[in-house]
């Protein structure tokens, strides 16, 4: 294959790929969305193994390599619950940020490269150094991501004094190594100051992940989802190769949108929530400061008169949040959905964006569950609803249906969006405890009138509401 | 011309044919109005009141039958009453002439004429001002849930008080006619469960509307019997229709029945098995006590109490609230008047060219000219295609479009990019600003396609970006065996960087084929 026609292919790739990501603005055509991804994506890679730039001697390797990366990645792929996706996305981010490092030292000592002026020299390293930095943060912050998601860490921020000195400090190291970097005569040289510059980028990698509460994974996941699209330009700029260059920015707007969604869907500044600390240090005594705990009383309910509540009603929303997920509740959710539809009933579901540990994570559980996609709605399509709504069943949710982001403005999560339950004629809260949520604010939604609290574990109390349903 | 209104006669009758109020706009029309001495007492309308409203008050029903041109009555006349009217009077009120054929035959030969108020042609929708039997249903409707409320023991909407949740009655109303639907509205607005039933699917909407719940029979069949009308169904749904009644006897605390076929004896809805399915304490009001009643157990016009259920079969629900009744009743008959007298000059024009008077005129100067010959009406719209599922309104995916920076932010954005392109500019090496361009553009294509994304697939996204970002293994691939010249590949460290490329390689095809594999696995779970 000539070298136009790896380029020609490249082009193909490049459109299939935007095709692709264009596919998923409705669940219709999100499939062949997808099946575009997948012939971008051998396109780009036969283009680039029968090219120019590919000689036989490697095939052995190339084919042994995809082979086992490739069977490692389908088994994860199918035996990951929808529950885990935070999870494995977090963890398939830290591969990409990993394999950008591994391009980038490769790179490096490739001395068959040569260079006709030293300014395009000096851009390739700055390139080089770049990627590396970029490739790091994003590899040790996804791996902090991961044991996050999956509880192998705790889910509390970790709060170092002076943080953001140590992260300034961090920086002004990165940069004066890259300056010795540049200036190096010898590999071994710049080789020094490169792992230097790594290690650094890893601890601020880790560090960063580590400062922020659980509350902010998805802002963190979808960050990271964006820095891998950076590693990926990078990594393009590096190599000159515009199709990496073009994915790259692909993927890294979509992670900043994504994290830009999220951050407006929490009414926070995406700098505050990289500056980590939400959740349990600046909420808690702005909550104290607060005064009183609210007014009224909780009033529990049992999971009968809660089925008794829902089969009178005509119209429900049910509100899911990351308790529902833990519980691995969403096929008793989906079973009494489905009760309720067959009588009748009016059951919808308000999607919070910043519901579960991932953008769109509730969307995926519950369709997962068979529950269908446009009886699912978000929170703007659905507020407005809820004075005409009989019951709200909010579970395993607090911060993003707490009726002091609108009420209270000494709040701590004052002004963000919240969907607003509290309107229906009842809600029914069902919560493990009293405890607050993840941003550490009590919820005056417990002490309303019209609200019940169901306490309990949310897949063994809806068990209970199903049969008693069915009953 | 002048009009009587006489006292009714009929035993438990308690409305009179017109009101003061009805009595001062007829007399604006140029009428005069003799109105019988009590005839009002029992809705509540003195004497007094007549007279203040100009009309002259006589003692006797004679005078009143004699005197008039023109009389205003409720019930169909009794045979000495028919015997007072004098030879060209008018006489107005319900006669239901299928029923009557005597009644018919005796005013006849008075040489009268006879506008009946049942006949009234109620497809044209200019007669619904006159339309006497739809604002008596609606009453009877009401008085209906208000009898049933009364003989029911437990509040109709649900409560959570401090002393315990309160379940919200449930009511079954069978036929959704004008009085099923105004039944429908009043227990809705008590607060109960509301479902009703009817043949005639069209009716459903109406249902809903008014906040009731519609019970469909499963069985295919078009019960519409024109005019607004039901008809008898065939065996086959009545079976299944039965099966659907069994069903709602179960569960609901309070039946109410309205089912009527014009001309024909009430339909046996509820069986005395299906009463004793009921919980003690629920109550049936058949508001078809009158032609037989709905349910078997019914004694018109009385409530009684069989196997713990009260059943009330009361005949009289509109006479139950008489000053309304009368109000609207009289209502209804001022407009057929505006229409006999347009000339508003106190005589009346009996127009058997208007649709409306031709169907409401039973007997025209002694000629009996019932049954009217049909209208000729538009024909309905035919019967909606069993999928007609209403498009979603199809809102712009949640976020819509990113709000509108203000002109500062958006100028200072413009002015930092400004400089760094000037920079770049300045410094950078033509090869370079190539792969800057293409930078930069696929930056804005991905603004635009990513913000085009729904919320929901948020996951899929995140997941298919997450595949494609592994097109780093371009990186990897160029490095593993690149082709090389002699002088290239003399201090090549070629095995640290197989090495390394192999492994790059590795990673990203976990992503490749892991991410793909799951982005189709979660896209095949959303379905409608």
């Amino acid at each position: 294959m000539t070298s136009s026609l790896a380029t020609v292919s490249y082009i193909a790739a490049t459109i299939l790929f935007i095709l692709s990501l264009g596919g998923l603005a409705n669940p219709e055509t999100a499939r062949r969305g997808n099946l575009f991804g997948i012939i971008g994506m051998t396109l780009a890679v036969l283009a680039t193994v029968l090219g120019p730039r590919v000689t036989p001697a490697g095939y052995a390797w190339i084919i042994g390599a995809l082979f086992v990366g490739g069977a490692v990645g389908l088994v994860a792929a199918k035996k990951v619950q929808m529950t885990q996706m935070p999870e494995l996305v977090a963890l398939m981010h830290s591969l990409v940020g990993l394999a950008a490092c591994l391009v980038g030292f490769a790179s490096y000592v490739d001395t068959s490269t040569v260079f006709p002026t030293a300014a395009e020299k000096s851009i390739h390293e700055i390139e080089i150094y770049i990627g590396i930095l970029i490739g790091a943060v994003t590899f040790s912050g996804s791996i902090i991501a991961f044991g996050k998601l999956s509880g192998k860490i705790g889910g509390k921020p970790l709060l170092l004094p002076a943080r953001h000195w140590l992260n300034l400090a961090g920086l002004l190291i990165v940069i004066w190594f890259g300056r010795v970097f540049l200036h190096s005569e010898s590999i071994g040289g710049g080789m020094a100051a490169l792992l230097v510059m790594t290690v650094i980028a890893l601890l601020f990698g880790v560090h960063m992940v580590m400062a922020i509460g659980g509350a902010d994974m998805p802002v963190v996941v979808s960050m990271l989802n964006s820095y891998s699209g950076w590693a990926a330009a990078a990594t393009g700029f590096m190599l000159s190769n515009d199709l990496l260059i073009v994915v790259g920015a692909l993927v890294g707007s979509s992670g900043a949108i994504l994290s830009y969604i999220m951050c407006r869907a929490m009414n926070r500044n995406f700098i505050s929530v990289i500056a980590g600390g939400f959740g349990t240090g600046g909420g808690a005594p702005a909550a104290a400061a607060g005064g009183a705990p609210p007014a009224g009383e909780v009033v529990p309910i049992s999971a009968v008169e809660t089925a008794e509540l829902l089969r009178d009603a005509k119209n429900v929303v049910i509100v899911p949040g990351y308790g529902m997920a833990v519980a691995q509740a969403q096929h008793t959710v989906f079973e009494i959905t489905k009760f309720l539809r067959d009588k009748g009933v009016n059951v919808r579901f308000g999607i919070h964006p910043v519901a579960g540990r991932m953008p769109g994570h509730m969307n995926v559980l519950l369709a997962e569950a068979k529950v269908p996609y446009d009886i699912v709605l978000e929170m703007d399509e659905i507020n407005e609803d809820f004075p005409d709504t009989d019951v709200s069943m909010v579970i395993g949710a607090n911060d993003i249906v707490n009726p002091a982001a609108q009420d209270d403005p000494t709040s701590p999560i004052a002004g963000m969006p919240v969907l607003e339950v509290w309107k229906a004629r009842t809600s029914i809260v069902m919560k493990r405890s009293m405890a607050s949520g993840y941003a550490g604010v009590d919820n005056p939604l417990f002490y309303k009138d019209n609200n019940r609290m169901l306490f309990g574990d949310a897949k063994k109390m809806l068990d209970e509401v199903l049969t008693a349903l069915r009953a | 011309m002048r009009i009587g209104v006489p006292k009714e006669t009929a035993d438990g009758e308690k409305r009179v044919a017109t009101v003061p109020e009805v009595v001062q706009k007829l007399i604006k029309l140029g009428f005069t109005v003799g109105v019988q001495s009590g005839a009002g007492d029992a809705a509540n309308f003195a004497d007094d009141t007549y007279v203040a409203a100009g009309a002259e008050v006589l003692s006797s029903a004679a005078d009143v039958w004699t005197g008039s041109d023109i009389v205003f009555k409720v019930r169909p006349p009794s045979p000495d009453e028919v015997s007072l009217l004098r030879e060209g009077a008018t006489l107005i009120g319900f006669i239901w002439p299928a029923q009557n054929p005597e009644l018919m035959q005796q005013l006849a030969a008075r040489k009268v004429t006879v506008l009946a108020i049942d006949s009234l042609p109620r497809q044209l929708s200019r007669a619904q001002k006159m339309d006497a039997l739809t604002s008596m249903a609606g009453i009877s409707g009401y008085r209906a849930v208000i009898e049933a409320a009364n003989a029911f023991g437990r509040f109709f909407n649900g409560q959570i008080t401090a002393a315990g949740k309160i379940p919200p009655a449930k009511v079954f109303i069978a036929g959704a006619g004008v009085a099923g639907l105004a039944a429908i509205g009043t227990a809705a607005n008590l607060g109960a469960i509301v479902r009703a039933n009817d043949t005639r699917a069209e009716v459903a909407d109406q249902v809903v509307s008014l906040g009731g719940e519609f019970v469909k029979v499963d069985y295919e069949e078009e019960g519409s019997g024109g005019g607004g009308y039901a008809k008898v169904m065939s065996e086959g749904f009545q079976a299944a229709q039965r099966e659907m009644y069994a069903k709602q006897a179960q569960d609901a605390d309070i039946i109410i029945t309205t089912a009527l076929i014009p001309g024909k004896p009430a339909p046996k809805l509820i069986t005395a098995e299906m009463v004793r399915s009921m919980k003690p304490g629920s109550v049936i009001v058949d508001m078809a006590g009158e032609q037989g009643g709905n349910c078997e157990l019914t004694v018109p016009g009385e409530a009684v109490v069989r196997h713990g259920v009260t059943i009330i079969g009361y005949t009289d629900l509109v006479s139950r609230l008489a000053k309304q009744s009368s109000t609207l009743y009289s209502t209804n008959l001022l407009r057929v008047t505006e229409e006999l007298c347009k000339t508003k000059d106190g005589v009346i024009d009996v127009n058997m060219e208007d649709d409306a008077i031709r169907g409401l005129t039973v007997i025209k100067d002694g000629s009996i000219t019932w049954p009217p010959p049909p209208i000729k009406m538009p024909a309905p719209p035919p019967k909606p295609a069993a999928s007609t599922t209403v498009p979603a309104s199809k809102k712009g995916h949640g976020h819509g479009a990113a709000e509108p920076m203000s002109a500062k932010a958006l100028a200072t954005v413009f002015g930092l990019g400004a400089i760094a392109f000037v920079v770049v500019g300045l410094y950078a090496p033509a090869s370079f600003l190539s792969h800057f361009t293409v930078f930069v553009l696929a930056c804005f294509v991905g603004y635009m396609v990513v913000w085009n994304v729904t919320p929901s697939l948020h996951t899929p996204l995140m997941s298919v970006t997450n595949a494609i970002s592994s097109i780093i293994a371009i990186g990897a691939l160029v490095q593993v065996a690149p082709p090389l010249d002699a002088a290239g590949a003399a201090n090549r460290p070629n095995a640290l960087i197989l090495g390394l490329a192999v492994l790059a390689l590795a990673l990203t095809a976990v992503n490749m084929f892991g991410g793909f594999a799951v982005t189709r696995r979660m896209l095949a779970m959303f379905r409608k």
